[in-house]
């Protein structure tokens, strides 16, 4: 029985994905005039974009592949820009902060292993501005850290966001350049022809000549329908949610972060168990630890919320972009530093979908990569 | 703040008439025993519980079933308590959450407190 199809609309761009990623994409190709639709599954999703950690993060990411690293750094120095058109177009402020981060080692060793793969970094880039400090000097720093902690690296250009506005703030500033959206779109189907794609999902189809797909963990099956390889999978991280307390950070830090409103985020576990974004106790016991060893002044703190989020994580942990070509038009999208990697794909990733030149540090970060027998993990 | 009260126990389901006393920001109260410190409030007449962290707007208790949060109260020197889950006791000194709390500058007595169960 062939479903009745009710309702046609056309674009220029139909984006696959309204969390962080597809919104950031279609903001982008708005702006530059794009008649975008952006095609969105509903709350039945695995939403990474509702349970992130907020982190701009550039430290330590990309040592064993520098273009992963110069892509992050290009969308960290783009972000205050970001932020500001952001505001322009929404009326938002996402809270951008960027006064450099820390990552704190409780051991010898963590800070040497630290040090070795920032400077291997620095060796590999040049400009990698980067600091290591010893217990008094981050006490310095830092008043409040605890005894356990050895030392910390630092580098200037972290920072951290309020995700869930920023979320908000890309929503609003993409339909302020006359992107559309739709809620509650299930994909069935992507069917590509020459220079035309067309999406169904229900009753609905959508037509355009360029498709990205954007749909976190439901990208490998939607990449197949159009020759395209896009392996992620689920990486789960759980994140403790505290009472609002008077400032007391100025700094995000790996594992514990203070929101412009006070709250207290603690956070920074990596499992892999499938398609299950419960909580469970050791874990969370582990995050309250770590949080409590870093500042033993959130030992009194009041815990409020838990949750656990999946990550979009490809095999080898990089973002995978690439346009298909058996299908061009056709683009796959996808990482798992969605707040970060905003400003790229808003500012770099849109004019490439529009026929632009690929941003030269994407060669690396084709599907076909993982076209091998090589196992990878991301369980820590 | 302290108005006249809008709430009123519901006379079937009073099993005593026994009160407690306790104080809110200093200003002794009477307030039905068994109550939770939420509703022995809003019986009391005062619907400003807290000021918010942000706007520091005024708040009153609004799920009375541990959901929402706008019901924070400091009781007996801890902060950010939720009434509506706590049964007064007599004696409780009950303060009006102001904002957040601070972590650094803390009141000396909240560390010797047990926490219910």
């Amino acid at each position: 029985m062939s479903q009745q199809i009710q309702d046609v609309t056309q674009a220029q761009v139909i984006v696959i994905g309204g969390g962080l990623v597809g919104t950031a994409v279609a903001y982008g190709l708005s702006r530059s005039g794009a008649d975008t639709v952006v095609l969105d599954q509903g709350d039945d999703a695995f939403r990474a974009s509702r349970g992130n950690f907020g982190l701009v993060w550039v430290q330590g990411k990309g040592h064993d592949l520098p273009d992963y690293s110069r892509w992050t750094r290009s969308s960290a120095s783009r972000w205050p820009g970001f932020a500001e058109a952001l505001m322009a177009d929404s009326g938002i402020d996402v809270q951008l902060k960027q006064p450099g981060g820390f990552h704190m080692c409780f051991s010898d060793e963590e800070l040497l292993e630290r040090q070795s793969r920032l400077q291997t970094l620095q060796d590999a880039l040049g400009d990698y501005p980067f600091q290591m400090l010893d217990a008094a000097e981050l006490k310095a720093r830092l008043p409040l850290i605890g005894p356990a902690v050895v030392g910390a690296s630092y580098t200037p250009q972290d920072g951290h966001v309020n995700p869930l506005k920023l979320l908000r703030a890309l929503h609003t500033s993409a339909q302020a350049n006359g992107a559309r959206f739709h809620a509650g779109v299930h994909v069935d189907r992507i069917d590509g022809a020459p220079g035309e794609f067309c999406v169904t999902a229900g009753q609905r189809r959508f037509v355009a000549p360029r498709v990205v797909l954007a749909a976190g963990l439901g990208n490998p099956g939607l990449a197949r329908q159009v020759g395209l390889h896009a392996p992620v999978a689920p990486n789960r991280g759980q994140v403790l949610i505290s009472e609002r307390v008077r400032p007391f950070l100025d700094y995000p830090t790996i594992n514990v972060r203070q929101t412009d409103e006070g709250t207290v985020q603690l956070g920074d576990s990596m499992e892999e168990v499938g398609f299950d974004d419960s909580t469970s106790t050791e874990v969370l016991a582990a995050i309250a630890r770590r949080g409590v060893s870093t500042f033993p002044l959130l030992r009194d703190v009041r815990l409020i919320r838990a949750w656990g989020a999946l990550r979009v994580m490809s095999p080898d942990g990089f973002p995978i972009y690439q346009q298909s070509a058996q299908h061009p038009g056709a683009f796959v999208v996808t990482c798992h530093s969605g707040v970060t990697l905003a400003a790229a794909h808003a500012l770099r990733i849109a004019p490439w979908i529009l026929g632009g030149a690929m941003p030269d540090e994407l060669g690396v970060f084709s599907g076909e990569r993982f076209l091998t027998d090589k196992v990878f993990s991301h369980a820590h | 703040m302290r108005t006249d009260p809008l709430f009123k126990p519901v006379a079937s389901e009073v099993s005593s008439t026994r009160t407690v006393a306790l104080t809110f920001n200093d200003q002794p109260l009477s307030v039905p025993a068994g109550s939770s410190v939420a509703a022995a409030l809003l019986m009391s007449g005062i619907s400003r519980l807290r000021a918010t962290p942000v706007s520091e707007s005024p708040r009153a208790p609004y799920c009375m079933m541990g959901v929402c949060f706008e019901c924070l109260v400091e009781i007996d020197g801890v902060p950010n308590r939720q009434s509506c889950l706590i049964e007064v006791r007599e004696g409780m000194r009950i303060r009006s959450q102001e904002g957040a709390r601070d972590l650094i500058f803390q009141p000396v007595n909240v560390q010797t407190l047990e926490v219910p169960s």
